[in-house]
Formats: structure tokens, C-alpha cells, sequence
């Protein structure tokens, strides 16, 4: 299990596991295993943030435990439930024997816990990596009740008392920025924003996905991709879209980005009627004439 | 707080000193004496900006410069950037703050005495010779060097600042100062061909290197003028809504974004209301194990807020057309926090446009759409208020319900025909909440032939005519109704 010793190694490591970290993704990974902290990450969706935490994992040759939001989710699908069937089959069974106390005793014991996300993580073995994915999904109730495992790594549980994490997961929360957190859940976090990358760190991710995929194509892809994005759309391309249409270029051989190559592919990258719409008037024209006047 | 002037927990310490200290050798792992003293300031100085700094982040600020070193510029500002600015404004703020906080005053120094930064570049050897300067910087785009780039972009409008004041204008400096030092993207065979610019540059580099350029000259002007550039995305938002010229789409949507958000952060003051929440059965079959199996406590779903159904009414006569249009599209980009939304425009008559809003993305084709449907409801060019409300209740008076809410947006001028207040009354009695917006400031009302006054006993009447007013005006929208 790597313990990372500067930025430079966690960068490297990230490399090693499939995953091209930015500047700041590398330093503020590497803020939190040194520290002990939970990242907040937030960016559009489609820029690695969930990503980011399984590379962490691999990287860290840790189990990932993942928790993802939804609104309505209580503590009851994230933390721990008592096992109520099973506590109502003891009550049954002891029922003639043993004496109130006893049974009251024991059916509030470990043994009728059963462990969601939240508690697996604080109660594995081995540190784990925690993703709490999409935390902007839930409402501030769910927030408030995760601040005392951010901050201190515990949990309590009225019938049992306080568990404490055996091991300090790194925890890293994604959030798409749909509505504002709380200050106190950001005040226990470190913040790192994921943006679409740049041209060239794009272009290393997709070289990275699909390396059999011609320079000359990869480049003009995270140009167009670029070009895209720039639009107005509802759902700009993220990255995994980007690699997936190398993969379909891949696919179709195509050695050249053109006109009838984008029209023919470009559902790979856009997803909405609209979209569709502004991107072939838009990016289309230009890539048709590019190759009007190049061919 | 922007230059050496005043720093006062610095104490007596001199600029010379302090340099020392920024840029010293040393343990490059202890933080330099006094450097504890300049992140509390910072931190002060950002709260100054309103980023919500709190004990807190500044421990955590410590805790993380214990792990970096501390004479790494970028590290050390991201590092910093990581505990001190949660969220996307908040960083813009931070940028700004930080580089007029650290950088500039012992900018001058660094380049007059030919200090550097990590991986910076030999500045004793540039000595402003402006053809070396030229081929460094070229060197430097073409191997893409981004520390070196930084130092470079100093010395450029170092020296090329000189030779006469900047013309105030950032984006003409930058441009001025790219063309004195020759950088161009094609190649140029004219040049030596040892010459780094020969071959031309890399279009990216060049534009990564015009970004410094204009980073640096910002941070220049923020010295000078001692404030900070617009730097609340707010403060861009509270102009004027358009009124000419059409304005594009991104900039409704920058809007809608911010209010999107808020909206989504409000309405939290209605869970706790018990009158109308339904019971769990889960959770209260779960609770009721703590008794023996006896559902002794009722546990509730949570209430949600109240996502509102919504009619709006747009004049779209000359004078209002543009804020009609832009505000039919921030509601319409809003559209998923409401349950239902019909929209219509009206002139002499009334039209529905909802599904132009639906089919169309770009505000330029909205607002020919609208102007086409508007067409149908325009026979004279002149509002007629009286006819509108008629024909309006005729369209929705079986839809209208209590909770419904229409919103009417207009100027009331109804060019002296009759302004049938009591149909519009019947209309406001039947759905839940009647909005007026409008446009003109309130010292315009009732001037001329202006009667918002007779429509103003029946609904709630708002002056709109900034995008913060808009943006009140939508809280209030979504705020539940305390209706006597």
C-alpha cells in the first residue's frame, strides 16, 4: 500500500493507474492522504471527478466504498439500519427462555447492524478510499448528518455508542455545483475544481484511451471537441464522450476528420435534438469547408 | 492592501526583509518567520472581498503549507487556493486578492535585482535587451515553459511599457506589446534560421503567453487604482436589462445559472411544516421497534418545496420588447423548477409562444419567432390591455386554480383605451398569486397613460429593470405564499 510522499508522487502514481491529473488535482490529492481531509470535488459533469476517485483507489491500493446520492436518501441507506427481521426472529425465539433484559441486550449488538456505505468505510480493516458521489443531490439534512464523520471520523449510534473509524478513509465528496452546500460541509473539506482540461492534457487522455488512434485525427478530435464545448449546448461533450468517439474513429478507420465523418459520428459526442442542431451548423460547416478547401 | 504601504503585522520589518523572506533560501521546509502573520492577512483581505473565511480554513491553511513547500509559487498558491476558496467565485476572488497580496511588491525588486522564483529563468542575463528578450520569450512559447513564460511576460511589459504609457486599455497593450516582440503562429522565413520564431510558434503558447500578459497588466492596474476589477460575477449581472439591441443567449444563461442556484438553496424553511407531510411507514415502522413494535412516534416524509405553475404575460410592443424576451427566457431556462409553464405574448392580442422556447436555442432565433407570433397579435401596434385579459381568460379560465400564479409583464400603458381592471381582477381571483412586472422605474408610473394603479389593487406590482431586480423578483416567485 504507496503512502505518497509528494506531489510529484501521487502524480506519478495517478499516471501509472490510467489517470492524467492536472496541477492542482495531484497537489490536493496529495493535501488529503497527508492530511486526512475530504476533498469537495466540483465541476461539470463528464470531467473525471469519479474518476478521479477510483484512480485514487487504485493508486492507493485501496477498496473503493461508494455512496451515491439521490434525493430522499437518510441515514437509515447510508449509514446503518438495525437488521429488524433478524431482531424480530430472536425476540421470537428467546421468547420463552431467557428474561427481557437479555434479549434487549442483545438485539441491539453488532450482530444485528447491518452496515451501509458510510459505516462499511469507517469500520473496514484496511483504510479505504469513500466516495460520496453527487452529495448536491441529496437535501442539507443528509449534509448535517455526514459532518460528524468528515470531521472526525465517527459515528454515533444511540443504542450502541460511539464507533470510531479503526483506519482514516481519504474521502472525496463530487458535487455538479446544482445547488450551493452548506458552509459547514465546505468548511470541512478541501475544494478542488475540475475543469474540462486544456487541448494538449486532453489530447493525453485520449492518446492515453486509445493510443492505436492516428495523431493527426487525435488532435483535430480534442480541437473539434474544444470547438464544441465552446457552443451553447445543453450537455456539452465531456471526456469520457471524447474518448468514446476516438474509439468509433478507431472503429471506422477514418483517417481525417471531415465533413461526412462528423455528421456520420457526431451522435457519439451530442445528445440532445437541439444540440444536434446548433453543433452541424456550427462546428459541421467549418470541418465540410475545411476539407473542401484542403481536398 | 496592495503594495508595501501598509502592512502593519509585518511590524518594522523592511521591504528588503520581507523580500528575504518570500524569497530567501533556507529550510525550504519551515515557513519563513512572519509568513503566519501575511495568511491571516489574507485571510482578512478576503473576507474584506466577501469570501467567507473562517477560523477554521485558516488552521487548515497552516496544516496544508506544512506539506508544501512554501517557495513553489503555483503549489503554494493552489495549496492555499484548496482550504481558503470553496467555490468557483470564491477562487476568482482568491486569484485576484492573492497576486495583488504576495506578488507585487516584491515584483519590482525581482526584476530589478534579478531575483527568481523556482524554475524561473536567469534574469541577470536579460538585462531588458529587448532582440534577447524577443528570442527568450520565443524560446520559451515553443518549449512551452510555463514558470519561464510567467517571469517573461513581467520583463516584457517591463520593457516595453516604457517606451511610452499604456494606453489604459488591457486588451490593446497586450496586443501591442504581442506584436513588438514578433510573435506570430505562421512561419516567418524573413528571420535568421537559428531564430526560434522562424518556424512559427504554437498557436496555444501564444495565447497562454497573451493570458499572462493580461494577468499581469491587470494586476498592474488593480496596484494602481488600489480596487479590484468587477470581481463579484454579480456585480456584472446587476446592470440594466437589455433595453436595445438584443444581447446573447450566454449571458441569460449566466444569469439563469446564478439563479438556479439559489433557488435550489431556498423553500428549506417549509420542511419542519407537519399540516400536509404524509407519514413514512418505513421509517415508522423502524422507529417503532425502539417500543416494542408500537408506533409510539410518527415519522413523516419531508415536505418539498413548492414548485409553482406558471402563466406569464409578455407585452412585446416596442418599448418593452427586449426585456419581455429576455425575460420569457430566463423563466423558460428556469422552466424545471416550475410544475407547468404556459407563456404568451400580446400587443393588441394574445399569442402563446411556450414551444418557441422548447424548439429554439438561441435567443436570436426566440426573439424572431416571437417576433412573428407577435405578428399575430399585433393589428394596430397599439397594447390593448382591456381585449388581452379578455382574450386571456377565455384561453386559461378553466385551468386557473389556486395554485396557479400568473405573472403579467408590461408597462400599462394602454394608450388611453379602456383598461377593463375587472376582467383582470376575475383572472387574478382565480389563480393563487398575480405578479406585475414592470419595466419602467416606479417614478414613470402613472404618468401619462400609464394605469399600473388599476391593476395594482389586484396583484403584487414590481419595478424590474435591473437583473437584481429579476432576481428578487424570482425568489419571491418560489418563496411559498403566506396569503392572509
Amino acid at each position: 500500500m504507496p503512502v505518497p510522499n509528494s506531489v510529484d508522487d501521487v502524480s506519478t502514481g495517478l499516471r501509472s493507474v490510467g489517470y492524467l491529473p492536472g496541477e492542482s488535482t495531484a497537489l490536493v490529492s496529495y493535501l488529503a492522504a497527508k492530511l486526512g481531509k475530504p476533498i469537495l470535488v466540483e465541476g461539470p459533469a463528464g470531467v473525471g471527478k469519479t474518476e478521479l476517485a477510483k484512480a485514487l483507489a487504485q493508486y492507493l491500493d485501496r477498496t473503493l466504498v461508494r455512496l451515491q446520492c439521490y434525493e430522499g436518501l437518510d441515514e437509515a441507506k447510508a449509514l446503518y439500519e438495525w437488521n429488524y427481521r433478524k431482531q424480530l426472529l430472536r425476540i421470537q425465539a428467546e421468547a420463552d427462555g431467557a428474561g427481557w433484559q437479555q434479549v434487549q441486550d442483545d438485539i441491539f449488538g453488532p450482530e444485528f447492524l447491518l452496515q451501509r456505505p458510510l459505516m462499511a468505510a469507517i469500520a473496514a480493516e484496511e483504510p479505504v478510499v469513500l466516495l460520496i458521489d453527487e452529495i448536491d443531490k441529496t437535501d442539507q439534512e443528509f449534509e448535517a448528518m455526514l459532518l460528524e464523520l468528515l470531521s472526525d471520523f465517527q459515528i454515533s449510534i444511540p443504542e450502541l455508542g460511539r464507533f470510531e473509524a479503526r483506519t482514516r478513509p481519504v474521502v472525496l465528496l463530487t458535487s455538479n455545483n446544482s445547488r450551493e452546500l452548506t458552509e459547514a460541509l465546505k468548511r470541512r473539506c478541501l475544494y478542488l475544481w475540475l475543469d474540462y482540461p486544456a487541448i494538449d492534457h486532453e489530447l493525453a487522455i485520449v492518446k492515453l484511451h486509445t493510443p492505436d488512434l492516428d495523431d493527426a485525427v487525435a488532435r483535430k478530435l480534442v480541437e473539434v471537441i474544444a470547438m464544441v464545448r465552446e457552443l451553447d449546448l445543453k450537455k456539452p461533450p465531456s471526456i469520457a464522450e471524447s474518448i468514446d468517439w476516438a474509439r468509433a474513429l478507431l472503429l471506422l478507420g477514418a483517417d481525417d476528420i471531415d465533413g461526412q465523418v462528423f455528421t456520420e459520428t457526431i451522435s457519439v459526442i451530442v445528445k440532445h435534438r437541439t444540440d444536434l442542431d446548433v453543433v452541424a451548423e456550427r462546428v459541421g460547416v467549418k470541418l465540410g469547408v475545411g476539407a473542401a478547401a484542403s481536398g | 492592501m496592495a503594495g508595501e504601504g501598509g502592512s502593519p503585522p509585518a511590524g518594522g520589518r523592511t521591504p528588503s526583509s520581507r523580500r528575504a523572506a518570500l524569497y530567501g533560501g533556507g529550510d525550504p521546509n519551515a515557513a519563513p518567520p512572519g509568513l503566519s502573520a501575511r495568511i491571516l492577512e489574507l485571510g482578512e483581505e478576503l473576507r474584506g472581498e466577501g469570501v467567507a473565511v473562517g477560523t477554521s480554513e485558516l488552521l487548515d491553511a497552516f496544516a496544508v503549507l506544512r506539506e508544501v513547500p512554501w517557495n513553489e509559487a503555483l503549489d503554494f498558491k493552489e495549496a492555499l487556493a484548496a482550504t481558503l476558496a470553496k467555490s468557483q467565485e470564491d477562487r476568482r476572488v482568491f486569484d485576484l486578492v492573492f497576486d495583488r497580496f504576495f506578488f507585487r511588491a516584491a515584483e519590482m525588486a525581482a526584476v530589478r535585482e534579478g531575483v527568481t522564483e523556482g524554475g524561473g529563468m536567469d534574469a541577470a542575463g536579460a538585462e531588458l535587451n529587448l532582440e534577447t528578450l524577443r528570442q527568450q520569450i520565443a524560446a520559451a512559447l515553443r518549449d512551452g515553459q510555463e514558470a519561464l513564460m510567467r517571469d517573461l511576460a513581467r520583463l516584457a511589459i517591463a520593457a516595453f511599457g516604457r517606451q511610452g504609457e499604456g494606453s489604459g486599455v488591457i486588451g490593446v497593450d497586450v496586443q501591442r506589446i504581442r506584436r513588438a516582440l514578433g510573435l506570430r503562429a505562421e512561419p516567418q522565413p524573413d528571420l535568421s534560421p537559428d531564430d526560434p520564431r522562424a518556424g512559427g510558434l504554437p498557436r496555444d503558447q501564444i495565447r497562454r503567453f497573451e493570458a499572462l500578459l493580461r494577468q499581469e497588466l491587470e494586476r498592474r492596474q488593480i496596484e494602481r487604482t488600489e480596487s479590484l476589477p468587477p470581481a463579484r460575477p454579480l456585480n456584472e449581472l446587476d446592470r440594466a436589462l437589455p433595453s436595445g439591441p438584443l444581447q446573447d443567449l450566454a449571458a441569460v444563461h449566466r444569469v439563469v445559472a446564478q439563479l438556479k442556484r439559489r433557488l435550489k438553496t431556498q423553500g428549506h424553511e417549509l420542511r419542519g411544516h407537519r399540516r400536509h407531510a404524509q407519514v413514512d411507514v418505513r421509517r415508522t415502522m423502524r422507529a417503532s421497534l425502539q417500543t416494542g413494535g408500537v408506533p409510539v412516534v410518527l415519522r413523516f416524509k419531508p415536505v418539498r418545496p413548492r414548485r409553482p405553475e406558471i402563466y406569464v404575460l409578455c407585452d412585446v410592443s416596442t418599448s418593452v420588447t427586449s426585456a419581455s424576451v429576455f425575460f420569457l427566457s430566463v423563466l423558460h431556462a428556469l422552466h424545471d423548477s416550475f410544475r407547468k409553464m404556459r407563456s404568451f405574448v400580446f400587443i393588441e392580442r394574445i399569442s402563446e409562444v411556450t414551444d418557441v422556447f422548447e424548439r429554439e436555442r438561441s435567443f436570436k432565433a426566440v426573439s424572431e419567432a416571437i417576433g412573428r407570433d407577435a405578428g399575430v397579435a399585433d393589428v394596430s401596434g397599439y397594447t390593448d390591455y382591456g381585449r388581452v385579459w379578455s382574450e386571456f381568460a377565455g384561453l386559461v379560465e378553466d385551468e386557473l386554480h389556486p395554485r396557479a400564479t400568473v405573472i403579467v409583464l408590461g408597462d400599462a400603458r394602454t394608450n388611453g383605451r379602456d383598461p377593463r381592471a375587472d376582467v383582470f381582477a376575475r383572472v387574478a381571483a382565480q389563480a393563487g398569486r398575480t405578479f406585475w412586472l414592470n419595466p419602467e422605474p416606479r417614478l414613470y408610473w402613472n404618468y401619462g397613460d400609464s394605469v399600473i394603479a388599476a391593476y395594482e389593487r389586484y396583484c403584487e406590482a414590481f419595478e424590474c429593470w435591473t437583473t437584481g431586480q429579476l432576481e428578487d423578483f424570482v425568489k419571491a416567485l418560489t418563496r411559498p405564499a403566506f396569503r392572509a
